[in-house]
């Protein structure tokens, strides 16, 4: 009886053990998500108080982090930096996604001339290393978190749109895509229901993967100073207000740089473990 | 395959002239006046009108881009706004040094990542293999300008071993071209190891050991040419990744090249030379691609492009 009772647990245990990159992958990206969530209550001090007595004190038991230039608590900004992050990916990601899986579903199914455009425009913009068409942008539309968002879920379009599009083309000639294409299936429900689900898997791990690249690129941007504008607490920006101070106070640039690259590895842990998950066939 | 390149060769002027016609309507997509913009807030009208003119922004939008055409095939993208000498004798000072820099960086990241990739494939699931691999992927994520700034704080501002900013001398190299050659390396690493340990397990290899070769005869022999691959292809189909992070490298390291003259350019709205150093990083990403692509056919006859 006792056997019994603990099997589920002995399974679940043996099922995380043998993929110990997507329990490490996917707990690093919870600590994020909870620490975006309970910011307001983990952080010790207010993330925009400045007090210019406090002015970059190495890391103690108030600060555990120190403070930077402005006597504001290093640990309380990239606490609420987590939420940046946070919507980074999801406006980064989720706007290249909404945009880039239609586009490859609509080439892959039609084919032809339509195929043809889209994939030209999409060999376009993939042309271009994609911080420097950001940075194009944004020296356009003025340096601002939204405009740099936007930049880079342009440049991420293309590898949805060709990744969805392939997958589309290896499903269409599937048999029970075909037979469902006999049985009188409309085009969209043959479209939504039997290729984009198959092809989600993919898809999701791409997306994964690419979430650590939004965060690394959007801390980049900034860091050069045409993202996030101080003295919002984003972890680029920070990472740019503590360069000045190398030598003095390299935490007020060491923690949130931590932070980006500890972020962007959850994330590239993840996506090789759901990869391992969803996506046998690589 | 012969039809692929051909298929991919007629592609390169069609994707190079979507992309000219990106970087020409960008600053046409400027908000207010362009010619405003660049003569700067305290132009006189006069001035503006001057601005328009040399620009030839009162001439037809289909023959601007004409001219922008052609300027650009032959190397010529106007004058920068800033310094006011022609944006190609710009470029051209600044890319012998990103070339350079790139050239040391990916040196770094091959004699390094082969061998690592190397010792990971034999020890295959043994402590080398593991620890290689927890540094390939340390190596793909690290935050690159987190990586300079605390190299610079240790080995310049503390120890005082290498100098903190511009170029020069060999010692200005080691940290940009740590830094820029990071993520190549990582990369090589896990793509020799994945080639190798495929290689490995061939019938020929098996056939080389019953031969009674010895073990470093073999992987001598028939694993430098496979090596060769995961370079080349590392290389030459990452190389947009590593111009893109030349952009933060030169900056921080106040490096002579076009990514940092591409961030003052931002700076100071110089939109000549932010479109001259645009073209000329998607035009070199598009081109090393390209041949990076065919080499690696020649390589490799089992690889089919589709």
């Amino acid at each position: 009886m006792l056997v019994a009772q603990r099997r589920p647990l002995s399974t679940a245990m043996n099922w995380c053990l043998r993929r110990p990159s997507l329990v490490l992958g996917g707990f690093i990206v919870g600590v994020l998500v909870l620490a975006a969530a309970f910011a307001p209550w983990l952080a010790p001090a207010d993330p925009y108080q400045q007090n210019l007595m406090l002015s970059l004190m190495p890391p103690s038991a108030e600060h555990p982090l120190g403070t930077d230039a402005y006597g504001r608590d290093v640990l309380s900004r990239i606490l609420y930096g987590a939420r940046l992050s946070l919507l980074e990916i999801s406006l980064g990601v989720g706007v290249a996604l909404i945009f880039g899986v239609p586009l490859g579903l609509v080439a892959g199914m039609s084919g032809g001339n339509i195929d043809g455009a889209i994939m030209w425009v999409m060999d376009i913009i993939f042309a271009f290393p994609g911080i420097i068409l950001a940075i194009l942008i944004v020296s356009i539309l003025g340096p601002s978190l939204f405009n740099m968002l936007m930049a880079i879920a342009l440049f991420s379009l293309p590898v949805y749109a060709r990744l969805t599009r392939n997958l589309t083309l290896g499903l269409k000639r599937m048999e029970y895509v075909q037979a469902a294409q006999a049985l009188g299936a409309s085009r969209l429900r043959v479209m939504f229901d039997h290729i984009l689900l198959n092809a989600l898997g993919p898809i999701i791990v791409q997306a994964t993967l690419t979430a650590g690249t939004v965060v690394l690129t959007a801390a980049s941007l900034s860091f050069l100073g045409l993202g996030a504008q101080p003295p919002i607490p984003e972890w680029g920006a920070m990472m740019s207000d503590g360069r000045n101070y190398l030598g003095v106070a390299l935490w007020v640039s060491f923690f949130p740089g931590l932070a980006v690259t500890i972020t962007v590895l959850g994330f590239n842990i993840l996506g090789d473990g759901l990869r391992d998950l969803l996506d046998p066939r690589r | 395959m012969r039809n692929y390149f051909l298929r991919k060769l007629m592609m390169l002027p069609l994707i190079l002239l979507g992309v000219s016609f990106i970087v020409f309507m960008s600053v046409r997509a400027l908000p207010g006046d362009p010619a405003r913009l660049m003569a700067g807030p305290e132009a006189t009208q006069d001035a503006v009108d001057d601005m328009r003119v040399r620009l030839g922004l009162d001439r037809p939008l289909m023959v601007q881009y004409a001219a922008f055409l052609k300027g650009a095939a032959t190397g010529d993208f106007g004058t920068s706004i800033r310094s006011q000498r022609p944006v190609s004798q710009e470029l051209s000072r600044r890319y012998k040094a990103t070339m350079e820099l790139a050239t040391v960086a990916y040196f770094f990241a091959t004699i390094i990542g082969v061998p690592a990739g190397m010792i990971a494939a034999i020890c295959k699931g043994r402590a080398p293999d593991h620890v290689v691999m927890v540094f390939a992927i340390l190596g793909a994520s690290v935050a690159n300008f987190w990586l300079a700034l605390v190299m610079m704080d240790y080995f310049s501002v503390q120890k005082g071993w290498l100098p903190l900013l511009g170029s020069g001398s060999a010692a200005h190299f080691v940290m940009p071209a740590i830094v820029l050659g990071l993520l190549p390396m990582a990369l090589i690493a896990r793509m020799t190891r994945s080639s190798m340990i495929e290689t490995l397990d061939q019938d020929y290899i098996r056939t080389a050991r019953a031969k009674g070769l010895g073990a470093f005869q073999v992987y001598q022999r028939h694993a430098l040419r496979n090596a060769l691959i995961p370079i080349v292809t590392i290389i030459g189909l990452n190389f947009g990744a590593v111009i893109g992070s030349t952009v933060v490298t030169e900056t921080v390291f106040n490096w002579p090249g076009i990514g940092r003259l591409l961030v003052d350019a931002v700076r100071y709205r110089d939109y000549p030379i932010i479109q001259g150093v645009t073209l000329l990083a998607v035009v070199s990403v598009v081109l090393v691609n390209f041949f990076a692509e065919f080499l690696i056919s020649v390589l490799d006859p089992r690889v089919r492009f589709n």
